[in-house]
């Protein structure tokens, strides 16, 4: 690489790397959150590092966590990770003209869509002196050292941790019930969360806490399909949609 | 779950994340309209994801019996209460650990 690319370069990581600040704090303390809760269920440290490596969605990473501890269930674990991450498809919809043209990047920008780095290459603005792609890139990148990072520290501390742990992975309910209080507040409609609610409350009394997972994903599916006039017209009612 | 089980479970859990981010760039070619009800999808299935996630959560909790979920309740209260407050992701979710921590191993012991 010659000097005035490598100049270039590093123009687009200093326009980049401010847009990751916000991201680093909250990244680096889930992240060590899950790495010290997966070591403190038994898990040795380097699995962490791994599922922050290749699945790197920290929702799913979290539940991953229960689901090791439970028994071997391939089916359910499949369609309960691709239920809570269905709203990656989204994501992907609303990126699909800006991650075009970005050449070789445009794999590991798709792989590293995560929430937040979405909701930062999503809305920054770029300069228009730096090249869209590395800035996409370098905020995509920064974002997953972050967490690979937090759950790194996080699984190494962890197994050093001498004081009593028991209730954090309260942790995981407390970062769900967050993300449900601002998707409250920002959706037009909550059919579609009291009937989540709802339908999941039903199939846990009926199925048990085992086996209610896949009934309530169905329900929850079904009732979203046979539900899209009122609940659409909701959407559409105040303010028209914004994707 | 044996090591392999355990990698069988986070393998898989990877594919449906990558299927779900790769998928919008493989079925829908940049400057083509989304179908509608996947537009629809995207507004309505995330909350109703995320309820069910709490419910996930809180599977185990049994109301008849021990602490009657109160301390998970409390949690929950103060999580909720700290975020309408102060909206500081991280703030509600140390807060409502650490109080979820100190009922579990002090008070409901």
């Amino acid at each position: 690489m010659n000097n005035e690319k490598q100049s270039a370069r590093l123009r687009v990581f200093k326009a980049a790397f401010p847009h990751t600040i916000p991201i680093f704090a909250g990244y680096l303390f889930l992240g060590m959150t899950y790495g010290v809760y997966m070591v403190q269920s038994g898990f040795p440290f380097w699995i962490p590092m791994l599922t922050s490596l290749l699945v790197y969605g920290g929702s799913l990473e979290f539940v991953i966590v229960n689901l090791l501890l439970g028994a071997f269930n391939p089916i359910q674990a499949f369609l309960m990770a691709l239920l809570i991450q269905a709203r990656h498809l989204f994501y992907g919809v609303s990126m699909l003209d800006k991650y075009r043209d970005v050449g070789r990047k445009k794999p590991y920008l798709i792989f590293a869509l995560s929430d937040e780095t979405f909701s930062v290459t999503c809305s920054a603005d770029v300069p228009e002196n730096v090249d869209r792609g590395w800035f996409y890139f370098f905020v995509s990148l920064l974002d997953q050292l972050y967490w690979f990072s937090g759950a790194t520290l996080g699984a190494l501390g962890g197994m050093l941790i001498r004081f009593n742990t028991q209730g954090l992975d309260f942790a995981m309910t407390a970062l769900f019930v967050v993300i449900f209080i601002n998707q409250w507040r920002k959706d037009r409609q909550h059919i579609s969360a009291l009937a989540g609610l709802g339908l999941s409350v039903l199939s846990l009394l009926i199925f048990g806490p085992d086996n209610f997972l896949l009934p309530a994903m169905a329900a929850i599916l079904l009732a979203l399909a046979l539900l899209q006039r009122p609940i659409d017209a909701r959407i559409q009612r105040k303010g028209g949609a914004d994707a | 779950m044996t090591t392999a089980q355990i990698l069988i479970t986070i393998a898989l859990c990877a594919l449906a994340t990558m299927l779900t981010r790769f998928l919008p760039f493989l079925l829908f070619p940049a400057g083509k309209p989304t179908p509608r009800f996947i537009r629809y999808l995207g507004h309505a299935l995330p909350p109703a994801v995320f309820s069910m996630l709490v419910v996930y959560c809180l599977k185990n909790v049994q109301l008849t019996v021990g602490s009657h979920g109160l301390p998970e309740l409390i949690a929950i209260a103060v999580v909720a209460a700290l975020h309408l407050w102060r909206k500081q992701t991280l703030l509600s979710i140390a807060g409502g650990t650490i109080v979820y921590m100190l009922l579990v191993q002090l008070v409901f012991v």
